[in-house]
């Protein structure tokens, strides 16, 4: 179809594409500012002479990182809690999804069980009160308290549900004929055609689990148990917390104070928490408007 | 919603109905369709468990909130004391502007979170370069996947008002030095535009979603008929986006107490407090900063919580009404 293209719409396009390229910018700029102080020396970034690009180029700040021993033992701990955190949440959707994903017929329990998760996510019973049932059942001070209380995330589960109603009955029926048992079905036939909403379900999981700080900070009570978020906050928004709670830091703090600016090492810890996550979601990308059906309109 | 919520009530019933008829004997659920359902049953015993342990079990303690509550007594020991919590918490003279606080940068950034996306899905629909449009989309979904930790220190350095980078850009044009997250006028507008920042390119998603499944048409019918580009987009583009933008209205409404934690905490000051202090900083810091306060911040966080599934409800109501839309 040929398409007269007048003034006022080339006029209107080149509008559309500076502005949408200062947007893009407006949201990697702070990333790509932290990147440059990070590989700067300490003077350029004391003497803000850092904006896009390195100034000064130095590796200081990364090598101080790595012979920072909280550091690694953080993310150590935020790697565990990934690791396991990350199958689990899925393991718990895809049991969970798949039978409220069936009608009242196939499960006659689907609407009370459906409610049972749904409830928890109108109602809460409060910080204080979790933080209780966390010490209740043993998990202060444990990994496991990072990945039992957020295990079964409802709105992940809705999600991959409403995904798998959507899908034609027709599929697993004939899998029902040919004698497959309902896990059979779910694991030969539903899972593989719900890649795009498990694919942007998993990013999620993923996302949480290294995003995650606030936990570690209600349910570590020292410091070298830290999940690496939670490290960066004490260390970078609240140093003096991080020094009060630490024990033999005094000669980390001193070498800290002397070696590097807090800027640049700050910036390089910063930057290496990221890392990671920029090296995955780019490549899912391409599930998300697919995978993020959230809720059915009629 | 509303008109499931009979259902489990009357199901509930059935249950304990059901669980005499099999003591009978007689035939019945549990004796026929229930072995059929069982793997059902079985893969939904791990998540079961662990919510009624990590989200139905807590909800025991909100006694608490009407407890002269002390640690060595615990909940079951404690004596109740009424609403007397409820009275010391509104009594007191920062709660009011707290929920001022909340409700502005709340509402905020509901606001701005529905404008900001819808714009950039239509401007960034118009781009017919794959290719482009792909890279766009990367770069501003970036910060949306980021914790505000991190976020929050990014910005603490740049809009620094001696060494942040904005305010140096803001010198050059002759712009005196802002303090952005130590002013109380600047704090809540800081906070409502860096939500916005975060969240416009990963928000637009379900607007682009939308305006893909437009009809194309619908645009060559009106060519046809000599629409030009901006009647096409009052008549045909809006139209077509028009329910989705209803639903995520409406279904934003549920966070009207929500003022984002992470991001005020991780950026909140003494000096800022009067207009950035929000219910849920106030909540966590009467649990876990300084002097304990369990019972008040119990009854803090459920005062919030009855708002909020009063909010979320309705917004679920209305979702339905107005758009047909239901979460399952």
């Amino acid at each position: 179809m040929a398409i007269k293209v007048s003034t006022s719409r080339k006029v209107f396009m080149t509008f559309n594409v500076i502005i949408l390229v200062l947007l893009a910018v407006l949201c990697v700029f702070p990333f790509v500012n932290l990147l440059a102080i990070s590989f700067s020396s300490r003077d350029a970034v004391i003497a803000n002479r850092v904006t896009f690009w390195p100034v000064e180029f130095n590796l200081n700040s990364y090598r101080f990182i790595l012979s920072n021993n909280q550091f690694i033992r953080s993310l150590w701990i935020t790697v565990q809690r990934t690791f396991i955190g990350v199958p689990l949440n899925m393991l718990l959707i895809i049991l969970t999804a798949y039978p409220l994903s069936k009608s009242k017929k196939e499960f006659r329990f689907r609407s009370f069980f459906s409610w049972f998760f749904v409830f928890t996510t109108l109602f809460h019973g409060g910080l204080v009160p979790t933080w209780m049932m966390v010490r209740n059942t043993g998990l202060l001070n444990s990994i496991w308290a990072l990945i039992l209380p957020s295990a079964v995330n409802v709105f992940n589960i809705l999600v991959v549900m409403n995904y798998m109603r959507s899908l034609p009955k027709e599929m697993e029926e004939a899998a029902l004929i040919d004698g497959a048992g309902p896990l059979q079905v779910l694991t030969k036939i539903i899972l593989p055609v719900c890649k795009p909403t498990l694919a942007t379900v998993a990013l999620f999981s993923f996302v949480f689990h290294w995003n995650s700080w606030f936990d570690g900070m209600i349910y570590m009570q020292r410091v070298d148990l830290y999940p690496l978020q939670t490290y960066l906050q004490t260390m970078i928004i609240n140093p003096e917390a991080f020094f009060r709670n630490a024990t033999n830091t005094s000669a980390a703090v001193a070498q800290f104070v002397r070696l590097v600016d807090a800027r640049t090492t700050g910036a390089a810890q910063l930057f290496l928490a990221i890392l990671p996550i920029m090296c995955v979601y780019p490549f899912l990308q391409k599930y998300f408007a697919k995978g993020l059906v959230m809720g059915s309109v009629k | 919603m509303k008109r499931l919520y009979p259902v489990i009530c009357f199901e509930i019933e059935r249950t304990d109905n059901e669980m005499q008829q099999s003591q009978k004997k007689k035939p019945s659920y549990w004796s026929k369709d229930f072995k059929k359902e069982l793997p059902f049953y079985l893969m939904l015993i791990p998540a079961f468990v662990l919510v009624l342990v990590y989200s139905y079990g807590p909800m025991v303690g909100i006694a608490m909130a009407f407890q002269d509550f002390r640690l060595a007594d615990g909940i079951f020991g404690s004596n109740f004391n009424g609403l007397d919590n409820f009275r010391t918490l509104f009594s007191m003279p920062n709660f009011w502007p707290v929920i001022r606080n909340t409700l502005i940068i709340a509402l905020g950034k509901m606001i701005g979170g529905i404008i900001v996306p819808v714009g950039f899905a239509l401007l960034l629909n118009e781009i017919r370069h794959m290719g482009f449009k792909k890279s766009i989309q990367t770069m501003v979904y970036l910060p949306n996947f980021l914790s505000w930790v991190i976020l929050a220190s990014i910005f603490i350095d740049i809009l620094s008002p001696s060494d942040g980078v904005v305010n140096h850009m803001l010198g050059m044009i002759g712009i005196e030095p802002i303090f952005f997250l130590g002013d109380t006028t600047w704090f809540p507008i800081t906070m409502i535009f860096t939500e916005i920042w975060r969240m416009f390119g990963f928000g637009a998603i379900i607007y682009l979603a939308a305006l893909t499944g437009i009809d194309p048409t619908l645009y060559e019918a009106a060519q046809i008929d000599g629409a030009n580009r901006i009647k096409q987009t009052l008549h045909i583009t809006f139209p077509g986006i028009l329910s989705t933008v209803i639903l995520m209205t409406v279904l934003s409404m549920s966070g009207v107490l929500d003022g984002g934690f992470d991001q005020i905490f991780n950026m909140y000051n003494p000096a800022v407090m009067e207009t950035g202090d929000i219910l849920d900083t106030l909540i966590f810091r009467f649990g876990f900063q300084g002097t304990p306060q369990w019972a008040l911040s119990t009854a803090a966080n459920l005062f919030r919580s009855v708002v909020s599934t009063i909010f979320v409800v309705t917004s679920y109501i209305l979702a339905d009404r107005l758009v047909g839309y239901r979460i399952f």
